[in-house]
């Protein structure tokens, strides 16, 4: 009986088909895990990391990124010229540049490519990375057409492009790297009446006209979206994958269980719960790299007891960082001193936010005393429907019931009545991420700003944005880092935020993927990524 | 009958309007938009990108313009799949939820009704336990442990069959099982309970009296009765199939309708919401209907009352 089982296990194994993972190892494609299907697929409208991971398959900016520390090497430019006062950027494009129908890549493409997306009809949401431009917010948000505003973008010839900045900008060339500054090909914009219109079908596959390393050759929502090698791409010679197919799955469960059964070969992140089991089982398989993000929590300083800062000051200090991230959280996250992440483009700000629980109990006491009230009324504390939010408040909120002894009511919220809840400074206490969209520090303290859109906390202060100012005109990296390390002190100093720790991004990773490197952007420039097997060196 | 069908489709209408007027208002009176993100948009951006979409005009406007395009069968573009029109991802989610529905019950039928059958012939014997006793775990075992059970067992030890997705034939089989072993194990004890009560009737006895053969008295004359409660469920079980089951896609990673159907409203993609409910709402309407032509086929007196 036993040998028959057996049998009958030798003949299912024999006729089963081989994995996608170990089919790769022949075909060269990457089965790659998206976690969300992209809203858009047009790089000036896109606006999340899924759409990255397709753009830039799919097109190329005039720069490209080294793989492993993402600097800037060259890509549609062969070289460039900066001038002297760092405001003046000459590209010099390849000949051998081309798009996927088999029509040049010029300066003209990109000089209308940026128009578009800074056409204020098109209402692009991340137009304001191009803001950096000469003139471009003028054009953008102040209603001056473009012939007047003289936006610092110019064509010199066919083959050469030249960009005038409002400020020196020392991160610029890596700003290139954001699918914002990619180029479209202007005949297919026309064609499908894309130039100031959401929801064209440009984007699909057959319309989509690229220069990256793949094309788009399938796109089934909620199912697969797949690219193929270009062989009219410049460097094609160096693309060693044939293709990808990346999956939109976005139940972490499943995705896991994709990745066992070798259907991915990358997956997008890992439930929280499984990270202790796979560390141990599979330490090959998970990846823990550095992520440009951070965790904090937001106060709203119009809202009592967050009007005093003795009380934000309270929170900050009774909040043990370590012990939330080690016993809580043990995703290998860093806990957070500052606001911005260390060594972001070299800065790393001084330590600020500290554990003192004892200074915070007399804070409170001292405050309670001034209002002549027993104990503090109990706070509501709002955070996104998520497991791993509500992991962490739960743990804010036993340590603040230890130490300070307020009560802290957690309000849990479906996501979007939670955005609207926080743009609407409808709130006390709540949760929040930021993730970096370059790697300066420029990118972490600008939302400080008065008024910023993404501020929400009611805070404002004159110095800080006279340094932020002063940051972003400054030639020298060391006034730069003065100017930020300001920012950082007065955020410490004024505590309209509490932040808890930088992210990491966590992933399976089968073996046989190679030429792919942790990065702080999590960006893995596809051109250079090859599948082979595992033991090999 | 042909009055009857004219009646009930004339009745369909008004009910329809209701569902999409409520359903307009309803998916409005959410906060937060579909532009909504953590990375907030400028206001002036918000305004243009939303006039994009008609969403800066009066509510009642909108209503009216989306009343309108309905009515030409126009469920306008997904606001979350930019490109998309609604009623262009619902032809590609249909076939692939209408697929895996019609597998799905007819492994239910095949499983559920011979069980039924024989445990109502076999009362109060092991016949009668072991099926029903199945049948009970089936019912209480969810989808969500079942799909992932069935993973391991033929994906991941045995591999032969692929884990999920819906690119090939295979990929069809652990997620009708899933879905239809839950199906079999209801319709089975409804058989059951349907074949009961037909057998005990004097209509039976007059059959076995006069001599009928056993398998005449059942095919012929008790599976008709029994087989009511059952006609009567799968009117909306199967609209339940066929418009997807979100547990089911989420856990095979199906691109079906019932994960549209959802999300569409985390993401308050208005015109899919509005899209999704419609298509469900002329299903149900449609596949009820079904439900009581069969009935009157089946039953004389449900035909002498319609």
């Amino acid at each position: 009986m036993a040998s028959l089982i057996g049998l009958l296990g030798c003949c299912l194994t024999s006729c089963t088909p081989p994995s996608n993972v170990e089919n790769a190892l022949d075909d060269q494609i990457l089965h790659f895990g998206l976690g969300a299907e992209p809203q858009y697929l047009d790089p000036h409208l896109a606006s999340s990391v899924s759409a990255h991971n397709i753009l830039s398959a799919l097109l190329e900016g005039l720069v490209s990124e080294e793989p492993k520390t993402l600097k800037p090497i060259p890509g549609v430019a062969e070289s460039w010229k900066i001038s002297e006062d760092k405001l003046t950027y000459t590209f010099y494009l390849r000949d051998s540049a081309k798009w996927s129908n088999g029509d040049a890549v010029t300066a003209n493409d990109f000089v209308y490519s940026y128009r578009r997306i800074l056409n204020p009809n098109l209402a692009a949401q991340y137009a304001s990375m191009l803001h950096v431009l000469k003139n471009a917010k003028d054009y953008h948000e102040g209603g001056i057409p473009w012939d007047q505003a003289k936006v610092g973008v110019k064509a010199i010839n066919e083959r050469t492009l030249e960009l005038v900045l409002e400020n020196p900008t020392p991160y610029f060339l890596e700003l290139l790297n954001h699918y914002t500054w990619f180029p479209v090909h202007p005949p297919t914009i026309i064609k499908f009446r894309a130039f100031e219109r959401i929801g064209s079908a440009w984007t699909k596959p057959g319309n989509f006209v690229g220069n990256g390393p793949f094309i788009l050759s399938d796109h089934r929502i909620n199912s697969v979206i797949e690219v193929k090698a270009n062989s009219l791409y410049w460097d094609s010679d160096s693309v060693k994958l044939s293709g990808i197919r990346f999956y939109p799955i976005e139940a972490v469960d499943t995705e896991e269980r994709a990745f066992r059964t070798g259907f991915l070969h990358v997956t997008q992140t890992v439930s929280s719960d499984r990270i202790d089991y796979l560390k141990k089982q599979h330490p090959e398989w998970i990846h823990f790299e550095p992520y440009l993000g951070t965790y904090f929590y937001r106060f709203n300083l119009n809202s009592p007891p967050f009007d005093d800062l003795r009380i934000r000051k309270a929170l900050n200090l009774s909040i043990d960082r370590k012990l939330l991230v080690e016993k809580g959280l043990k995703g290998g996250q860093l806990p957070a001193s500052t606001f911005t992440p260390p060594e972001t483009g070299g800065f790393t700000g001084k330590p600020a936010f500290r554990f003192d629980p004892k200074e915070a109990k007399e804070l409170v006491a001292d405050y309670l005393n001034d209002k002549g009230i027993a104990k503090l009324p109990p706070i509501e504390l709002a955070y996104n429907t998520s497991e791993g939010h509500k992991k962490v408040a739960e743990a804010l909120q036993a340590m603040w019931k230890k130490t300070l002894g307020v009560e802290i009511q957690l309000l849990n919220m479906e996501w979007k009545v939670f955005l609207s809840t926080i743009s609407n400074r409808d709130f006390t206490l709540a949760r929040a991420g930021w993730i970096g969209d370059y790697v300066d520090a420029n990118t972490f303290l600008h939302m400080w700003r008065t008024n910023d859109g993404h501020n929400n906390t009611g805070w404002s202060n004159k110095e800080y944005d006279q340094a932020l100012k002063l940051a972003e005109q400054a030639t020298d990296k060391k006034e730069r880092f003065r100017h930020f390390q300001k920012c950082e002190d007065l955020l410490a100093k004024e505590m309209p935020i509490l932040p808890l720790y930088f992210y990491v991004h966590v992933c399976l990773r089968h073996p046989s993927v190679k030429g792919w490197y942790p990065t702080l952007l999590d960006h893995h420039p596809y051109k250079y990524v090859y599948l082979e097997k595992e033991d090999a060196p | 009958m042909k009055k009857f069908i004219f009646s009930r489709i004339l009745q369909a209408i008004p009910t329809l309007l209701v569902i999409a007027t409520l359903t307009f208002f309803m998916t409005r009176f959410a906060p937060g938009g579909p532009f909504d993100s953590e990375k907030a948009i400028p206001e002036e951006i918000k305004v243009k990108l939303e006039s994009h979409f008609g969403l800066n005009l009066p509510l009642f406007e909108q209503y009216l313009l989306y009343m309108k395009n309905l009515l030409k069968g126009d469920l306008g573009p997904s606001f979350k799949y930019v490109g998309w029109n609604v009623s262009e991802i619902i032809a590609l989610a249909f076939p692939v939820s209408l697929t895996l529905g019609v597998c799905s019950l007819i492994i239910a039928l095949v499983i559920g009704l011979p069980a039924g059958i024989i445990a109502a012939l076999h009362k109060n014997t092991i016949w009668d336990y072991l099926p029903m006793s199945l049948a009970m775990i089936g019912l209480c075992l969810p989808t969500f442990v079942l799909g992932p059970i069935l993973i391991l067992v033929f994906s991941s030890y045995l591999k032969i069959l692929p884990p999920l997705g819906w690119y090939s034939w295979p990929d069809l089989i652990l997620p009708s099982l899933t879905l239809g072993l839950f199906y079999a194990a209801y319709i089975a004890r409804l058989t059951r309970a349907g074949m009961l009560e037909t057998l005990k009737q004097d209509y039976i006895k007059t059959a076995r009296a006069k001599g009928a053969s056993p398998s005449r008295v059942i095919f012929k004359h008790a599976l008709r009765g029994g087989l009511l409660p059952v006609v009567t469920f799968l009117g909306p079980a199967f609209a339940g199939l066929v418009s997807g089951s979100f547990i089911i896609e989420s856990i095979f990673f199906i691109p079906g309708l019932g994960k549209f159907f959802i999300t569409a409203a985390f993401n308050r993609d208005y015109t899919m919401v509005l899209g999704t409910v419609l298509f469900y709402a002329t299903l149900i309407i449609f596949l009820n209907l079904l439900v009581d032509l069969l009935q009157a086929i089946l039953d004389p007196k449900a035909r002498q009352e319609s």
